[in-house]
């Protein structure tokens, strides 16, 4: 009897851990803004929150390059994209069209720094990063 | 009236071989085309967002060294890893790289358009082919071949887009 409890206690145990896993390895695209929101708190006093227009401004804008963001996402981030250079189809991109996107900070962080550099030619700013996950969430 | 063979076994063995050893050529035909390295997990996923992820035996070891040393210019695009994704994809690539005879390219070449192979087994495709919208690029390897994505080059997945 008390051993079958036990063996009860510690499957409920495990279950609760693998869910609180679960949740951990699986960010909402809300949470893994907060990010950038504290880290453009910190570098930037006047802060006072994000834009979805100002964020759809520059993943529209060419920033005196080839290149918008929009060159391979499109105008529209609930469509499907298009890799401008290989034409390899891409997922697309806003949260409400994709419940992958914006829930990994490792995958966030790596196109961040690969895309602006592609397309501004420097890192992008929390700011910006936070302003353009406004826009991409601001889309259904 | 027809002879019975003399030696049965004989006549077996050779009915078992006959068949074994043709299946055997038409499979190594197969693996010509079918490029066959074993797949990784992170090579996949990190080299077949943009493109295909290109197998490792289509080009030589110091063609994926120059490739890997050189991701955050990679033609024309910032394609940079965290660095334990590079070290991985790096010695994956390196591991199961072409021989130098078929991946045979300038010294300085990091494209598998160039290799030796490349432009041998591409020598009858017209020039319009390339050039086509829906094949856009050399490098798109899945315009034409169906199977590519799986690693399947084989002269029966090939479709020409019109």
């Amino acid at each position: 009897m008390g051993g079958e409890g036990a063996v009860v206690r510690f499957l409920a145990a495990a279950a609760a851990a693998s869910v609180l896993a679960g949740a951990a390895n699986a960010a909402t695209p809300a949470a893994e803004q907060r990010r950038f929101e504290v880290e453009a708190r910190a570098s930037a006093p006047g802060f006072s929150g994000f834009s979805a227009q100002r964020g759809e401004a520059l993943f529209k804008a060419t920033h005196g390059g080839e290149w918008s963001c929009s060159s391979c996402h499109t105008g529209n981030p609930l469509a499907q994209g298009k890799h401008a250079r290989t034409g390899k189809p891409i997922a697309p991109l806003a949260p409400a069209a994709n419940p992958e996107r914006f829930t990994d900070a490792a995958t966030i962080d790596k196109w961040f720094r690969r895309n602006c550099n592609d397309v501004l030619a420097r890192a992008c700013t929390a700011q910006e990063k936070g302003d353009v996950m406004q826009y991409l969430m601001s889309l259904k | 009236m027809h002879t019975t063979p003399r030696r049965p076994i004989l006549a077996i063995a050779a009915w078992a071989i006959g068949p074994l050893a043709a299946l055997l050529v038409a499979h190594q035909a197969m693996a010509e085309s079918r490029i066959t390295a074993p797949p990784n997990a992170r090579w996949s996923a990190e080299c077949g967002t943009c493109h295909v992820a290109y197998p490792a035996p289509l080009l030589s070891a110091q063609g994926w060294h120059r490739i890997m040393s050189q991701l955050d210019r990679h033609f024309g695009t910032d394609a940079s890893l965290e660095p334990a994704a590079a070290a991985e994809i790096g010695a994956y690539l390196e591991r199961y790289s072409g021989s130098s005879r078929r991946t045979a390219a300038s010294p300085d070449s990091m494209r598998i358009t160039e290799t030796a192979w490349f432009v041998h087994e591409h020598g009858e495709v017209p020039s319009a082919v390339w050039r086509s919208p829906a094949v856009k690029s050399a490098a798109n390897c899945a315009a034409c071949h169906t199977g590519a994505e799986k690693g399947d080059f084989r002269e029966r997945g090939i479709r020409i887009p019109r």
